[in-house]
């Protein structure tokens, strides 16, 4: 086998893979844009978008950086209950509490990762997920912000203003592309990121710490802003659920919320740009289409699961990514 | 340059090293000199690769000093060390397996131009592909830039190390058993590599096989039982009846 002849040929079958990598963020935001119109249920494509935008963020530390926290949980529910509560108690408009939620989380994030980010392995997931625990007191004893075990209710925004037009944030539809718009900036953010000399300073890290530190690079600090802007997309994420469902249930601080996340970019495909969107849209398909006619849907998810894991440990995504590189 | 730079470069007072129980290293003192190659040898469990992770930075000493240019960095962290000017390769090889040969330099020269912007493109940081083709060809492997590091022959990747501690632009290089699990064509090779780069800069070289640094070496230090031994010339340490008892009355390995 020689190079000569083995060179030109992968370079010209591997271009428009290439070419669709370099425009990752104008697919990804096409197929966002035309996704409702295949979906029978706008509000489940609604939630799609959201959780599709949770397991993003989840991504940048587990898939690129190659940290499994079990604690994102925390960074998703004080991004929405700092949204509710912006809405709720202070009457702020819809942006200010996004922008506010998206801070709350951040915040969050740098807590917990400040704590944490020393830990490696199990360890790091098992703090994680302590901490996330300690938040999720926090709020649950917090009553009178939060509402407690009954959540909090009464965030109620039924026009989104903007430039002087005023859109109508009951209809199921524009609500859909309110969202998207949002996911759709994160996508660029997120895709900026990537392409950024710190992305490769990320990618260095996961490939070998002990080499990244020998070439300069503080691996500490790496990983925890890393964190903390994974912080800030599930931060964005929970706001905009908040939104979405009027209220924030307690249970968006539960650890299923956290495990659901790590299933969600297996599913589709860690580390990949937009695998964990398919997975969490694959996971909230299964998860709606099973309730339909039982009431087990989670041993149906729970095996399709074990079977992608088994089979395509690269997940939906990154299996398909796989078949079509030569 | 300034012509009065000192010509020690690297000093260790009385280092001492211990696991548990275990005296790795007992109180050693040395000077390295500026611009030579320094070769450190010694048998199997001599302390050898105890002392050079000192030098490099992976850990701290127990007890004692360890001095760069004049400047203190016992304890100075691990990524602060490249940017003093002390670069190092593993003893087992340590590169970044799924990146390509290319961009495993290029990260490492990124290190000193860019390590926390989150928002330009990588490929708007001026030179650095250039300068990291340029490394590979004085490292040989200019034809090898777009494959992953993962499938390179393992000479090659220890070649491809060499060219990575380079991108730090040192003014010290420290090579761990360099050769380790080399056919003796790719030692051949590796040898000939150190010994063009040792003209513009500081080398110390950790090595198990001592015929093969004798040719290329300034200066050898000898470790035996994690103390030091003997140190001079090749020559000198050569006539050493200490080395001969506990060093080259022994079959070389």
């Amino acid at each position: 086998m020689s190079e000569i002849t083995m060179a030109p040929s992968s370079t010209a079958s591997t271009s428009w893979l290439d070419l669709a990598r370099r425009h990752r963020v104008l697919l990804a935001s096409g197929f966002v844009l035309v996704f409702p119109l295949v979906m029978p249920f706008t509000a489940l494509a609604v939630n799609i978008l959201i959780y599709g935008l949770y397991a993003l963020g989840f991504n940048l530390l587990f898939g690129y950086l190659g940290l499994l926290s079990f604690g994102h949980a925390a960074l998703f529910g004080t991004g929405a209950y700092v949204c509710g509560i912006a809405i709720v108690h202070f009457g702020l408009p819809w942006y200010a509490a996004i922008v506010l939620g998206v801070l709350g989380a951040l915040a969050m994030a740098a807590l917990i990762g400040g704590l944490a980010i020393r830990t490696r392995g199990i360890y790091f997931a098992m703090v994680t997920m302590a901490l996330a625990q300690c938040a999720y007191y926090l709020f649950y004893q917090a009553v009178g912000w939060t509402g407690g075990e009954n959540g909090l209710r009464g965030i109620n925004v039924r026009n989104i203003n903007l430039f002087g037009l005023t859109f109508d944030f009951i209809n199921p539809l524009t609500r859909y592309y309110v969202v998207a718009a949002c996911v759709i900036a994160a996508f660029f953010m997120l895709s900026r990121i990537l392409a950024s000399p710190f992305g490769a300073v990320i990618e260095a890290v996961r490939e070998n710490e002990a080499r990244a530190r020998a070439s300069g690079y503080n691996v500490v600090a790496t990983r925890l802003i890393t964190f903390i802007l994974s912080g800030g997309f599930c931060g964005l994420a929970g706001a905009l659920a908040a939104l979405h469902l009027s209220i924030v249930p307690i249970e968006i601080l539960h650890y299923e919320t956290s495990g659901m996340v790590v299933m969600m970019s297996l599913l589709g495909g860690m580390g990949t740009f937009f695998g964990p969107f398919v997975g969490a849209g694959v996971f909230l398909l299964l998860e709606n289409l099973v309730s339909l006619w039982t009431v087990h849907w989670q041993l149906v998810v729970g095996a399709v699961f074990v079977a992608c894991v088994l089979f395509f440990p690269a997940g939906i995504w990154g299996t398909l990514l796989n078949r079509m590189k030569p | 340059m300034s012509v009065s730079e000192p010509s020690v470069i690297l000093r260790t007072t009385e280092v001492s090293k211990s696991f548990g129980k275990f005296l790795a290293l007992n109180n050693i003192t040395a000077e390295f000199e500026r611009g030579v190659i320094t070769s450190i040898i010694g048998p199997n469990g001599a302390g050898k690769s105890t002392y050079f992770n000192l030098l490099s930075g992976a850990f701290a000493p127990s007890r004692g000093r360890v001095e760069f240019e004049g400047r203190d960095v016992t304890h100075l962290p691990q990524h602060r060390f490249a940017h003093l000017g002390i670069a190092k390769s593993f003893q087992i090889t340590n590169i970044f397996p799924q990146l390509t040969v290319r961009e495993n330099v290029r990260v490492g020269l990124q290190a000193f131009v860019s390590r926390y912007d989150i928002w330009r493109p990588r490929a708007s940081l001026p030179g650095l592909v250039e300068r990291a083709d340029a490394l590979l060809a004085m490292v040989g492997l200019q034809d090898r830039r777009e494959r992953r590091a993962c499938d390179l022959a393992h000479g090659e990747q220890r070649a491809l190390e060499i060219g990575m501690a380079l991108a730090a632009n040192p003014k010290l290089l420290l090579l761990d058993e360099p050769t380790a699990g080399m056919s003796p064509e790719e030692t051949r090779v590796m040898m000939d590599l150190i010994v063009k780069l040792a003209g513009e800069r500081t080398v110390i070289l950790v090595e198990h096989k001592m015929k093969l640094v004798m040719g290329i070496s300034q200066r050898v230090m000898v470790l035996h039982h994690g103390e030091l031994l003997a140190q001079g010339t090749p020559a000198e340490v050569r006539q050493n009846e200490q080395v001969k008892r506990v060093y080259l009355g022994q079959r070389e390995h």
